[in-house]
C-alpha cells in the first residue's frame, strides 16, 4: 500500500470510528452519568445510600421488570416516538421546530371532534378517520409556521413557541364551546371520545389494567414510514440536502420554500399522530393539559435520538421507561418524581455537548480526527 | 476518614430503614394520589395528605403519594398503586373523579376512597369525601363585607369545576347577605353565581397566575381577595405582603394558611378550612376496623368538617359586634334558619 492509501483507510476508518462514537457511545455514556449525577443529587439532597439503590432498582422495575411495567413504558413511550420522529424530520431539514406541543394540541382536538361528530360511523371507518384528522390537524397548524418562514423569513423558533401559545389557549376556548364541551360540566373538557374510535386496548385479556393499546403499531409503522421517507426517498433527499447546506440546495434546483412548508407539514403531521394517539389511545377525551408537556420532552427524543429513525424509537423507549420507572420510584422509594425531570435534563446536557462528554469520559474515544493530522 | 464512616453510618441505617419498611409492608397501608398542586401546596394536596400522616403517627400505617404532574397522569397514578400493596387508594380531587372510577370499576376487590368527588349511583368500593364548604364561605364573605374599606371584594378560581365554585358561591352569598342586612352595596369582582360565570386562572398551579389575577383585582378595587386555587393563591398572597395588608388582604383556602404558608402569614384575613385531614383519617380508619363501605362522607359547618380558621393577627380588625353577628349566623346556618343555597 502507498502512503496516500493508508491515509486514506486511516481517515475512513476515524470517521467510522466518529460515527460510532457519536451515535452510540455519547448517547449511552450521557445516560450513564446523568444517572450517576442524579445519584448524587440525591445524596446531597440527603437521602440515604439504600433509598438510592432502592430508588433506582424501582426505576428498573418500574419500567422493564413486570408485564404491567413494560405496558406502561410503551403508553409513554408511543407519543414521545411519534412526535420525535417528526421533530427529527425537522432537524433534518434544518428546521429547529419547537411547536410539537402546540401541533399534539391541534391533533389531538381534531382527532376528537372529528371522532365524537361521526359517532354512529363503524370502527373500521371511524378510527383510521378520526387518526387522519389529527395528523391534518397538526399539519395544518405546523405549515402555518412553515409557510410563514419560507414567504417572510421569520424565524421557526420564533413562530413555532408563539404557535404553542396560542394553541393553548385555543384549546381553553373550544373545550368551553357547547359543540365541544361535555355535557353538565363548566369546566373545560370535551366530550368523551366513542368506543368506536378508540385505540383498541391489546392486553385488557390478560389483565384489564393493562394500558398498552394499538397506538404501539403506528408508532412502529411510523419509524419505518419516516426511515424510507428521510433516506430512500427523492423528498427525503432534498430535505436533508437544504438542511445540510440551503444554498447548495437551491443551486441544485431545489425549491427551498417548498420544501421547509412540506417538511414543517410532515413533521406538524407526525405531532398530530402523537396528539390523537394520546385521545384515543389513553385519555378518550381532552382536556386543557392533555399535551403535557410531550412535545418538549420530545425534543430531547429527537435529538438523544441523533435526529434517526431508529435512534429516536430507542430514545423515545428509554425516555418512557424513565416515565414509567420514575412513578414506581415515587411509590417505593418516596423519592420525588422531579428527580426524573433532573436526570432527563441532564441527559440533554451531555448529549447537547458532545465534546463536554469526551472531555469528562477521554478513555473510549479516539482522539478527534483533526488532531491528528 | 470521619466523610467515610458517616456515609457507612448512613448506609447502615438506611438498611436497617429498608428491612423495617418492609416489615411495616405487612401492616395497613394508605395510598394517596395527587392532583397537579403537589403534595406541598400548602392547602389542597397537603391538607388531604395530612390525614395519611396523621393516621401514620396515631396507627403506625405505612403511607404513600405519588403526584400527579399532568391530567395525563392521573390514570397511569392509580395504576401504579394497583396490585394488592395498598389497603386503601386515595384519589384527592374532583378531576380525579373519572379516572377514580373506572380503576375502581375494573379492580371492585380494592378499596378507593375520592376527596371532593361522589357518584350516583354510589360506588360499592369508593366512598366519596365531599364538603358543604359553601357555609363556611358565606361567614367568610360576611366578614369580608364587614371588614373591607373600599366596598369591593374580589374572588378568582382554579378550574371551574363545582368543588371551587361552592367556595365563590358561598362568598358572594355571604357578601350579599351583608348588604342585605347592613343596607350596604359591596360589591364581589370575580364570580357571579346567578350566571355561574367568572374569573379562572385553568390551572392549580402557576403562582404568576395568582399573581396577575391579585393584581388585576386590585386594580378594579379589591381590597380582600379569595383566590380558590391551592397553591396558586400564594402568588396573590407574596402581593399583597407586597402591597401591604391595609390595601390587600387575602383569605385562604382548605388549610388554615396562616400556619401552612407561614412566611407570609401576616396577609391572612382568615382561611376557609375544609378538613380533608379529618375526614380522610376517618376513612382509613373504617377501612382498618372493617366499616369502610362505598357512599358519601358529608362535612360541613355541624360536624366540624368546614370551618373559617380564626383571625389570628388581623383580629383586632375585626369588631367585637361583627363577631358576635357571625358567631349568630354560623348557628343560623346549622339550624337551617339561614338558607346558604337559594
Amino acid at each position: 500500500m502507498t502512503n496516500e492509501t493508508t491515509d486514506r483507510v486511516v481517515k475512513a476508518k476515524l470517521i467510522g470510528r466518529t460515527d460510532f462514537e457519536d451515535m452510540i457511545l455519547v448517547p449511552v455514556i450521557a445516560v450513564v452519568a446523568a444517572l450517576l449525577l442524579g445519584a448524587l443529587t440525591m445524596l446531597l439532597t440527603n437521602v440515604d445510600l439504600a433509598t438510592i439503590v432502592r430508588s433506582y432498582v424501582a426505576l428498573a422495575v418500574g419500567s422493564f421488570g413486570s408485564l404491567n411495567a413494560l405496558s406502561e413504558t410503551l403508553t409513554a413511550a408511543t407519543p414521545l416516538v411519534l412526535a420525535g420522529l417528526g421533530l427529527a424530520l425537522g432537524f433534518r431539514a434544518g428546521l429547529f421546530n419547537i411547536g410539537a406541543e402546540g401541533q399534539i394540541l391541534m391533533g389531538g382536538m381534531a382527532a376528537v371532534i372529528f371522532g365524537f361528530s361521526f359517532a354512529g360511523l363503524p370502527s373500521a371507518i371511524l378510527l383510521p378517520l378520526s387518526l387522519l384528522a389529527g395528523v391534518l390537524g397538526g399539519a395544518l397548524y405546523a405549515s402555518i409556521a412553515g409557510w410563514l418562514r419560507a414567504t417572510t423569513g421569520a424565524h421557526e423558533v420564533i413562530l413555532t413557541i408563539m404557535l404553542n401559545s396560542i394553541a393553548y389557549r385555543l384549546v381553553d376556548f373550544m373545550l368551553s364551546m357547547p359543540a365541544i364541551q361535555k355535557a353538565g360540566r363548566a369546566d373545560p373538557i370535551s366530550k368523551p371520545v366513542p368506543e368506536a374510535a378508540e385505540l383498541p386496548r391489546l392486553l385488557t385479556w390478560i389483565d384489564p389494567n393493562l394500558r398498552v393499546h394499538a397506538g404501539v403499531f403506528l408508532m412502529l409503522a411510523a419509524v419505518i414510514v419516516v426511515y424510507w421517507v428521510l433516506f430512500k426517498s427523492k423528498l427525503g433527499f432534498e430535505f436533508r440536502a437544504s438542511g445540510k447546506n440551503p444554498e447548495a440546495a437551491r443551486f441544485a434546483g431545489m425549491r427551498s420554500g417548498l420544501i421547509i412548508v412540506s417538511a414543517m407539514a410532515a413533521a406538524g403531521g407526525l405531532a398530530g399522530l402523537a396528539g390523537a394517539n394520546q385521545v384515543l389511545g389513553v385519555l378518550g377525551r381532552a382536556t386543557p393539559g392533555f399535551s403535557a408537556g410531550i412535545g418538549f420532552t420530545a425534543i430531547s427524543v429527537a435529538l438523544l435520538g441523533r435526529s434517526h429513525p431508529v435512534g429516536v424509537l430507542i430514545a423515545g423507549l428509554l425516555f418512557g421507561a424513565l416515565e414509567a420507572g420514575g412513578r414506581q420510584m415515587q411509590v417505593d422509594a418516596g423519592v420525588s418524581i422531579d428527580l426524573i425531570s433532573i436526570i432527563q435534563a441532564l441527559i440533554i446536557v451531555f448529549i447537547a455537548a458532545p465534546l463536554l462528554v469526551r472531555a469528562i469520559f477521554p478513555w473510549g474515544f479516539r482522539k478527534a480526527a483533526g488532531s491528528r493530522e | 476518614m470521619s466523610v467515610s464512616t458517616t456515609a457507612m453510618k448512613r448506609f447502615g441505617a438506611g438498611i436497617c430503614a429498608w428491612f423495617s419498611a418492609a416489615s411495616i409492608a405487612m401492616a395497613f397501608s394508605a395510598c394517596e394520589v395527587t392532583d397537579t398542586g403537589g403534595i406541598d401546596d400548602n392547602s389542597f394536596n397537603q391538607t388531604a395528605w395530612k390525614g395519611v400522616l396523621d393516621a401514620q403517627e396515631k396507627h403506625n400505617i405505612s403511607g404513600r403519594f405519588l403526584e400527579s404532574q399532568a391530567e395525563t397522569d392521573y390514570e397511569a397514578n392509580i395504576n401504579s398503586l394497583l396490585g394488592g400493596e395498598c389497603d386503601l387508594i386515595i384519589t384527592v380531587g374532583f378531576l380525579l373523579g373519572d379516572a377514580t372510577k373506572s380503576a375502581a370499576e375494573t379492580n371492585p376487590e380494592q378499596k378507593f376512597s375520592i376527596v371532593d368527588y361522589s357518584y350516583d349511583p354510589a360506588i360499592a368500593n369508593v366512598l366519596g369525601q365531599i364538603y358543604a364548604t359553601d357555609e363556611a364561605a358565606f361567614l367568610a364573605g360576611y366578614l369580608a363585607a364587614g371588614v373591607s374599606k373600599t366596598g369591593v371584594l374580589g374572588v378568582f378560581g382554579g378550574i371551574n369545576i363545582p368543588t371551587v365554585t361552592v367556595f365563590m358561591d358561598g362568598f358572594s352569598r355571604g357578601a350579599a347577605y351583608y348588604n342585605a342586612q347592613k343596607g350596604t352595596n359591596v360589591m364581589v369582582l370575580g364570580w357571579d353565581p346567578e350566571t355561574k360565570e367568572g374569573l379562572f386562572t385553568n390551572n392549580f398551579d402557576s403562582l404568576d397566575d395568582g399573581r396577575a389575577f391579585a393584581q388585576n383585582l386590585y386594580d378594579e378595587g379589591a381590597d380582600i381577595v379569595l383566590p380558590v386555587a391551592g397553591p396558586v393563591g400564594l402568588g396573590s398572597a407574596a402581593l399583597a405582603d407586597e402591597l401591604g395588608t391595609d390595601k390587600l388582604k387575602i383569605i385562604g383556602v382548605d388549610a388554615d394558611l396562616y400556619f401552612t404558608d407561614t412566611e407570609k402569614q401576616h396577609v391572612y384575613l382568615t382561611s376557609i378550612t375544609k378538613q380533608m385531614d379529618a375526614t380522610v383519617l376517618q376513612v382509613i380508619e373504617s377501612a382498618m376496623d372493617g366499616t369502610f363501605k362505598g357512599g358519601n362522607l358529608l362535612g360541613s359547618l355541624a360536624n366540624g368538617g368546614v370551618d373559617l380558621a380564626p383571625f389570628h393577627d388581623m383580629d383586632a380588625l375585626v369588631s367585637d359586634s361583627l363577631k358576635q353577628e357571625l358567631a349568630d349566623i354560623r348557628q343560623g346556618i346549622i339550624d337551617g334558619a339561614i338558607p346558604v343555597r337559594p
